[in-house]
């Protein structure tokens, strides 16, 4: 058992509905003060909700919320100057300029960090002087990064904070997470990109329809399906998938148009033997690759739908 | 600087950088005077025009009728007369009959009546009669009593509305729409302070207003100041800032601009026309004016024009001020408990 006062977030019961949607359905949550913990799901999973309800700026509709041992109903200014955040997308003030904007920001808290130091930090040292509507997507972003950073948090909340950013605007996120974690600091971030989970997050909890689906760190989560490889290929003529699906450890198979993809537990045992079925049944190997399991099966393995099948959705 | 400091910057920065704003402020209520002045410009009176239906006696008619400097007549066929009575052109239509002439005015011609005046005392007249024109006539055009003088105060206290409703309106809406005010509430920021901060920026830049049209008014028309400028500007700030306090108001919920515009269109078109801009309001009827007297721009039209064409004091200003009081408060009271910020 943890100690109370060593969790920076403490979340039980979570509702919120919105008329008769339920956005979040009995959410419970135990972020403990340094981790990095990233909330994993595909678009209207209630991870925004959630968060939002984290950060003050929703009030759930049941449920309790407990931040750095503050509550929101009694500790609001106090709890809103030790956390930081970014929301998915802030149009800020186009006529101000990068430094104006961080300037404004930090005088909103008691103790802010250097406005010099808060611009270094995400790169933006030679748009110091450049007004916002001149940025590019991910110069903003990082821009508003450096605006939750301006209160110096123990607390920093991301709510996809990387979503169509290029490399360099990734990266600078990236370095920024890892040095609040270094600082001993609390943050929790949502996100679709698994890959930025695996190197990111301590632990993770994945979730969907506003249930948590599985939380763990994201080893113990991939080594939850029971298979951390996958055999994907494709032949001609197409292959029985009920003949694949019995072969020795095979955890199970699946048709995504013409590819199979497998997901295997001892790959050196597998894969002689779909390669054994593919000599038999007379077909033609158009293509063979092998990869470690990702979080993306997991989701795929939990709910049969992609997380980015998800995002594809909604974009549609 | 403190948080206040950096967020009045923040106005008067936004404020500052947009071209646009200049030219609402200060071009466009120079341009407005020059037209409406050009089409209202006090001239020596033109002649009023008639028109005699064609017919046996029309010549006899219009023989008389030229007797008469003021009027200018013509004779033309009864259906073209007809038409231009109509459309103006003609004050007056004389149909020539059998014992005497029938005239046709329109009744919502104001000229109508001088005309009918005219025309009768042509045909009445006997040889030695008094001519009217035979009394001696001077024409009076003082500054003060011109459109231009009725139409500067007015203009300010339209331009003072327009500029509060609009520059508070849409960036308060367009950074609910764009998440700002959200991601503001996600820091310790003084609400109050907020506010403030689009209160004061409002007031340094109706200060330039009322300053610039002071300026303007004085030395491209010659409008006459008989009261005290102070006066002017304090009465112009608590016009501005009743103005703008309506703007909370209409931008508690809107998400976009179209939709704010849509609201801050409701609230000063009606009073464009009724608070006596472009015209006196008491040209509307009498169980209006109550309701007339009521509006926050009624209110702020007469008192600075009663300041400026006047010479009166704040303190018989009592009532007009109250009225606008009124209007500062309670949509304040009301936009700052039902503003949304999430």
């Amino acid at each position: 058992m943890t100690s109370p006062d060593e969790l920076a977030i403490e979340v039980k019961g979570l509702v919120k509905r919105f008329g008769d949607v339920v956005a979040v359905d009995g959410i419970d949550l135990d972020i403990r003060r340094g981790e990095c913990v990233g909330l994993l799901g595909p678009n209207g999973a209630g991870k925004t909700t959630t968060v939002e309800i984290l950060e003050g700026l929703q009030e759930p509709t049941s449920g309790h919320v407990r931040l750095l041992g503050l509550d929101w109903k009694r500790s609001a200014t106090q709890l809103r100057q030790r956390i930081g955040l970014t929301l998915q997308e802030t149009r800020l003030v186009e006529h101000l300029t990068v430094e104006e904007t961080v300037k404004m920001f930090a005088s909103f808290y008691p103790r802010p960090l250097p406005v010099e130091e808060l611009i270094g930090m995400v790169q933006l040292g030679e748009k110091r002087g450049a007004r916002v509507g001149k940025l590019s997507g991910g110069q903003r972003q990082r821009l508003a990064l450096a605006l939750g950073l301006a209160g110096d948090p123990d607390l920093f909340f991301l709510d996809e904070p990387t979503t169509g950013l290029d490399p360099q605007s990734r990266r600078a996120l990236w370095d920024v997470v890892v040095a609040l974690k270094a600082r001993g600091r609390t943050v929790v971030l949502t996100t679709h990109y698994m890959d930025e989970a695996e190197v990111l997050c301590d632990r993770l909890v994945i979730i969907d329809k506003g249930r948590v689906m599985t939380r763990g760190t994201p080893g113990e989560i991939i080594a939850s399906l029971g298979a951390d490889q996958v055999i994907e290929l494709e032949a001609d003529p197409a292959l029985d998938l009920e003949r694949l699906r019995p072969l020795p450890a095979v955890v199970s198979a699946q048709r995504h148009a013409d590819r199979l993809s497998l997901r295997v537990k001892e790959l050196h045992v597998a894969l002689p033997s779909v390669l054994r079925e593919v000599e038999l049944s007379g077909a033609r190997l158009r293509h063979l690759s092998t990869r470690r399991s990702t979080l993306d099966d997991v989701f795929i393995g939990l709910t049969g739908r992609s997380l980015r099948e998800g995002t594809e959705e909604k974009a549609a | 600087m403190g948080s206040l400091g950096q967020l009045v910057l923040m106005r008067l920065r936004v404020l500052w950088r947009q071209p646009e704003v200049f030219f609402w402020t200060f071009i466009f209520p120079i341009v407005t005077t020059l037209v409406l002045g050009l089409a209202f410009r006090n001239e020596s009176l033109s002649p009023v025009r008639v028109a005699v239906t064609d017919g046996p006696g029309a010549p006899a008619l219009l023989a008389r009728l030229e007797g008469t400097p003021e009027l200018e007549a013509q004779v033309l066929d009864a259906a073209e007369a007809r038409r231009m009575l109509a459309r103006g052109r003609v004050s007056l239509v004389l149909v020539p009959g059998d014992l005497s002439p029938e005239a046709l005015v329109d009744p919502s011609q104001p000229e109508g009546r001088t005309a009918r005046l005219l025309v009768s005392q042509a045909l009445a007249r006997a040889p030695d009669a008094p001519r009217l024109e035979a009394v001696k006539t001077t024409p009076v055009s003082e500054p003060g009593n011109r459109y231009i003088d009725f139409l500067i105060p007015g203009l300010l206290g339209m331009s003072l509305m327009s500029s509060s409703l609009w520059a508070l309106a849409v960036p308060l809406v367009s950074m609910r729409g764009g998440k700002l005010l959200k991601r503001l509430a996600g820091t310790p920021m003084s609400r109050s302070h907020f506010f403030l901060a689009f209160l004061l920026g409002r007031t340094v830049f109706a200060v330039l207003e009322v300053a610039f049209f002071c300026a303007f008014a004085r030395w491209l028309f010659g409008v006459p100041m008989f009261g005290s400028y102070f006066a002017l500007l304090g009465v112009g700030l608590l016009g501005a800032m009743c103005f703008a306090s309506l703007a909370l108001l209409v931008s508690i919920r809107a998400r976009n601009e179209e939709s704010v515009g849509g609201l801050v269109n409701l609230v000063s078109m009606p009073m464009m026309f009724l608070s006596g801009v472009f015209f006196a309001s008491e040209n509307f009827p009498g169980w209006m004016q109550p309701l007339i007297r009521a509006l926050p721009l009624t209110a702020l039209n007469d008192s600075l024009r009663s300041i400026m064409l006047e010479g009166t004091s704040l303190m018989t200003l009592g009532m007009p001020m109250a009225v606008l009081a009124a209007w500062t408060v309670l949509p304040m009271v009301a936009a700052l408990r039902w503003f949304r910020w999430v």
